[in-house]
């Protein structure tokens, strides 16, 4: 998409009240700020130094005029204020009927989870014309989930449960931007929300149309990267089967014992000689910096589901 | 002390060596200190600005890293919210005519003076060396967990360095306060007191009780940084919006530190080239005591979407509505004041002008910003870059080069070039606005902050914002250039140039070392000035 | 005995006299914000978990925390006597005093000090790397306890620098009389201050739920 942006798209049901708020402060300030600009310049010029206007009778003080101006201006800004503060009282107040959506922010991605388990990466797909609600939280610094055409913003913080809820009204691919500072790749945080008709949604939903899950996709990973030489019953390399780990204790050659979690499984692949496991030599090759983020939560995603007694979905 | 004849020697004659400049107790002087350390430091942070807007005339990072980017709006931010802004007007004009406007000698803590200007070169050099030497990312507001946890760089020794220059602050604040009660001439009761008085005193109690909360907070981050106190941190049963609730405690507060003596200045400014009195001028003081008392009250609207609670937001949005009033006041009572006058346009009177329309509109982005149901999309967007660079940019530097340009002849005894004043004034307008009105329609459109890559299809206004900030930097570096030369080369100026009331303008310019031949008395109200019927 | 003031600025001694008074008491308000500041956040992060916070009070040691109390106290009562003193002229009953105050001040610490030796062979000091708690709510329990150290480190610092200003001041000096009761006056502020300080830390940390 390019060309020139003039306008923000206009494309939830929070939208239109927003920009009609927006109007009205505009056309205030205008107003205000045009009355200002005309004393300053009409006075500037018929009062100059040497002009021939009347300046009989000045004032260097007029309390009343004073209150007056202000109290009227003031009327006005104070509706404007009551106005906002309706609208943000909104946000809290979700319609029935709305589909529920676990988002978890980290450095650098987003990743949503449907009621169905079906995790996305930086992706959005939601159905138009229904209201959604997205459950955020941080796995480090805090994030803000901004979408500019539905007009919602969320700081998302770590130790908290937030929440954001939109109902688009329109079908398309509409930006998703980290709004609040969180670190070198902050600018590159960004995303998409595909806003799709409800059948299309169902269908994307059951049959997960852009493709295989994130665990299947882990699973060719797994094996164009190399892992399953070691991992997979190899003749030569003694590596430990990877089949129910997930979620269960690892003795670890340190003599002490680690819950083989989300952060275990990205530490084994890329800080591998940070536990060892017991009885195994420290012999696996690190690939930090060789998998991207997101093909390293496909493996995790891959590896959770060799566990079939664990919960699936990540640390909260 | 006894009456003798007029003392004929300036300030600038006491001692021309290093060695008086540097153990000066003289507080004409240690503003010159000031003057040249908060030039400096405002190149420094000009410099960042002016990199950051050339990577932001491409949509892609191909000028600097991310780490590049990241660090260069933090130094911009650090060294221009700390180490030029909150100082400027007040450690300059401030303290070269507090007393003199006052009546006084000296202020009432000559050394404890000295010694602010020691600790903030201190302070401001240690913070800028660990900022250069190894980089801090965590942008100025320092959020947690990110700058305690997660930040790499010298997040500890930056922190450490804005508390060093926090005391600077304070001594500053402590010493204007008991100046303005102990030492005003005879006959100088409150009311007859300048408005750049009034505004001073107000920062100062500002600047007494907001920064030592700033203090605690950036102290919290270094024990949370360095032994993992965890008061910040989730992970350790901490809260990260108590340290964002402690760090705009004091940060809405000293945006008033910033903004409120740059009132002052534009109320002594306009009044004299209008040639007529201050508008209501108990109101204009009142508010400027209410812009203080109620800058305490608002900090949570930079909360709204935090996290923090639908009431409070509510709270607060209202508070902040309120806190436009007096603001509102001073704006209404500026332009009146114009009216029946004998208008000229001089270079100090074009900034002081240039103020009331950009501080005007920076407010009403300001109005934007306290509606909640607004703020949601807003924040966090360049609309928030907007708001604050016309408060602070257009608003505080501009009045900071009226004050300059209006009290130079006071300062050094020389007039500069009027038309290159002019000029450079003009061209700050127009450059000023073409950088930040762009920014407005951005953060509308939905680009956020603190990004230096974007979508294509906000390409066209970030080029508009850069092109400005080129015509700015003229602008700017214009008057280093006029002012300087009219340093060895300006015409001498009178004591009075520009016909001023004041008690500054009653002894000769520059003013000797203990500033009044003859110590004044006060016997009338301020701005005692009449418009001319015919000229 | 002559005495004419140290700044330019004022014409006698009396206005700067209140001057100096009067910025004491202004820095000490900026005192107050700073202490303020950090307490309101134990008292958020204690309103959260009250349990944890009261679980760890009492690992504290009480009867260290009182006798300091008393020191602390005594302390300002001489201080107070020295303060007095010197504005009367008499010089050397106020030399006493004010080395009585330092001293006091100095066991203070060393009580303190003793207390935090104590401390880190109970292992309660999990900012330093020393944490033998292993019940429930540990990490809360860290949380007040690094709250405790750097609350009372704080002080302590505040302390110390009290200290050397009054040894400072009880050296002999070729100071005017009324100058130097001028500055022991405002010394003695700072003084109590510090006491004050200490007066709400007491309760504050050592008697939760007692």
């Amino acid at each position: 998409m390019s060309g020139i942006a003039l306008h923000p798209l206009s494309a939830s049901t929070a939208a239109p009240g927003f920009d009609l708020l927006f109007l009205a402060l505009l056309g205030f300030s205008t107003i205000v700020g045009l009355a200002l600009l005309s004393m300053i310049i009409i006075w500037g010029v018929r009062y100059r130094k040497g002009s021939l206007a009347d300046r009989s009778a000045p004032q260097s003080e007029n309390n009343l005029l004073e209150f007056a101006t202000i109290g009227v201006l003031f009327a006005v800004a104070f509706g404007l204020f009551g106005w906002g503060a309706w609208l943000f009282l909104g946000r809290d107040h979700v319609p029935a009927g709305a589909i529920h959506i676990a988002g978890t922010a980290k450095q650098w991605m987003w990743q949503f989870e449907h009621d169905n388990g079906e995790k996305e990466l930086n992706v959005l797909h939601v159905p138009v014309n229904r209201p959604v609600v997205v459950d955020l939280v941080s796995q480090d610094v805090i994030h803000s989930m901004f979408v500019p055409a539905f007009r919602v913003k969320q700081d998302v913080v770590p130790g908290l449960t937030t929440r954001l809820w939109f109902e688009a009204t329109q079908t398309g691919s509409f930006d998703l931007f980290c709004a609040q500072y969180c670190g070198t790749q902050h600018s590159e945080m960004r995303g998409q929300i595909v806003v799709m008709s409800e059948a299309d949604f169902g269908k994307w939903l059951s049959t997960r149309a852009t493709g295989k899950t994130l665990a299947q996709q882990g699973a060719d990973l797994f094996r164009s990267l190399g892992c399953s030489g070691c991992h997979d019953n190899s003749p030569t390399i003694r590596a430990p089967d990877l089949r129910g780990v997930y979620g269960h204790p690892v003795a670890l050659a340190s003599r002490t014992t680690v819950l083989a979690d989300d952060q275990y499984l990205r530490d084994s692949i890329l800080q591998p000689q940070k536990q060892i496991a017991a009885g195994y030599d420290p012999i696996m090759p690190s690939f930090d910096g060789l998998i991207a983020p997101d093909d390293l939560e496909k493996l995790v995603a891959y590896l959770e589901s060799l566990s079939p007694a664990a919960t699936s979905g990540g640390q909260p | 002390m006894t009456v003798a004849a007029p003392d004929r020697s300036t300030y600038f004659a006491e001692g021309a060596g290093l060695r008086s400049w540097l153990l000066t107790t003289d507080h004409k002087r240690v503003a010159w200190l000031y003057l040249v350390s908060l030039t400096f430091f405002f190149f420094i942070g000009g410099a960042a600005a002016t990199l950051m807007r050339i990577e932001l005339v491409t949509p892609q990072g191909d000028l600097l890293t991310d780490d590049a980017y990241n660090r260069l709006f933090t130094i911009h931010g650090i060294v221009m919210v700390w180490f030029f802004l909150v100082p400027s007007i007040p450690a300059t004009l401030g303290n070269f005519l507090l007393p003199l406007m006052l009546g006084a000698k000296d202020v009432a803590f000559p050394r404890l003076n000295l010694a602010s200007w020691y600790v903030f070169v201190f302070g401001s050099l240690f913070t800028l060396y660990a900022i250069i030497a190894g980089g801090v990312d965590t942008g100025w507001t320092f959020y947690a967990p990110l700058s305690t946890v997660y930040a790499n760089g010298h997040v500890s020794m930056a922190a450490a360095g804005v508390f060093i220059v926090g005391f600077s602050t304070i001594m500053t604040g402590i010493n204007f306060i008991v100046t303005t009660h102990k030492l005003r001439a005879p006959g100088q009761t409150w009311f007859r007191l300048p408005i750049f008085v009034w505004t001073l005193y107000a920062t100062s109690l500002v600047m007494v009780l907001a920064t030592p909360v700033l203090a605690a907070t950036l102290l919290l981050i270094v024990l949370d940084r360095l032994f993992g106190i965890g008061i910040f941190d989730p992970a350790k049963g901490g809260d990260p919006l108590l340290f964002q609730n402690l760090f705009w405690f004091y940060s809405h507060p000293a945006v008033y530190i910033m903004i409120l003596p740059g009132m002052g200045v534009v109320s002594e400014v306009i009044p004299c080239f209008a040639r007529r009195p201050l508008f209501g001028y108990k109101l204009v003081a009142y508010s400027s005591i209410g812009i203080a008392v109620f800058g305490f009250l608002v900090w949570g609207h930079h909360m709204f979407v935090s996290g923090q609670s639908t009431y409070a937001g509510v709270v607060f949005s209202f508070l902040s509505f309120c806190v436009a009033i007096p603001s509102a006041i001073k704006v209404f009572n500026w332009a009146m004041t114009l009216r029946k006058g004998q208008i000229s346009f001089e270079t100090p009177m074009l900034y002081a002008l240039g103020f009331v329309g950009l501080f005007a509109m920076g407010g009403f982005a300001g109005l934007f910003l306290a509606a909640l149901g607004i703020d949601v999309d807003l924040h966090d967007t360049y609309f928030v870059i907007a708001h604050f660079h016309y408060i602070m940019v257009g608003g505080m530097v501009t009045a900071y080069m009226a004050g300059l340009h209006f009290w130079w002849p006071k300062l050094t005894g020389r007039l500069y070039s009027e038309i290159l004043g002019k000029i450079a004034a003009g061209l700050a307008f127009l450059g000023f606005n073409l950088t930040f009105f762009p920014q407005f329609v951005l953060g509308w459109l939905g680009m956020p902050r603190r990004y230096h890559t974007y979508p294509p299809e906000f390409q066209v206004w970030n080029v508009l914002s850069s092109a400005g900030a080129v015509v700015l930097a003229l602008a700017y570096l214009l008057p280093l250039c006029y002012l300087g030369w009219s340093l060895f080369r300006g015409a001498r100026a009178p004591g009075n140039p520009w016909g001023a009331t004041g008690l500054e303008w009653r002894t000769t310019s520059p003013p000797p070392e203990d500033n009044f031949a003859i110590p004044p008395v006060v016997t009338g109200p301020p701005y005692a000035y009449a418009p001319d019927v015919t000229e | 005995m002559s005495d004419i003031p140290v700044s330019k600025a004022f014409a006698d001694t009396e206005r700067e006299t209140e001057a100096d008074r009067f910025g004491m008491w202004i820095f000490l308000a900026t005192e107050a914000m700073l202490f303020g500041a950090i307490l309101l956040g134990y008292f958020i992060l204690r309103l959260k978990y009250h349990d944890a916070f009261a679980a760890g009070s009492s690992q504290l040691s009480l009867p260290l925390a009182t006798a300091n109390t008393a020191i602390l106290l005594t302390s300002s009562f001489a201080m107070a006597i020295g303060a007095e003193t010197a504005r009367s002229g008499a010089l050397r009953c106020a030399h006493r005093a004010l080395w009585a105050t330092a001293l006091l001040g100095a066991a203070f610490l060393a009580v303190k000090a003793y207390e935090y030796h104590d401390d880190w062979d109970k292992g309660l000091l999990p900012a330093l790397g020393v944490f033998h708690y292993t019940g429930p709510n540990a990490g809360e329990m860290a949380l007040f306890l690094n709250f405790y150290l750097a609350s009372t480190a704080l002080h302590a610092t505040h302390l110390l620098i009290g200290i050397l200003m009054v040894a400072f001041l009880a050296l002999p000096s070729r100071l005017p009389t009324p100058r130097r009761a001028r500055r022991i006056e405002s010394v003695g502020l700072y003084w109590h201050f510090v006491d004050i300080v200490w007066v709400f830390l007491f309760p504050l940390l050592y008697l939760v739920q007692r």
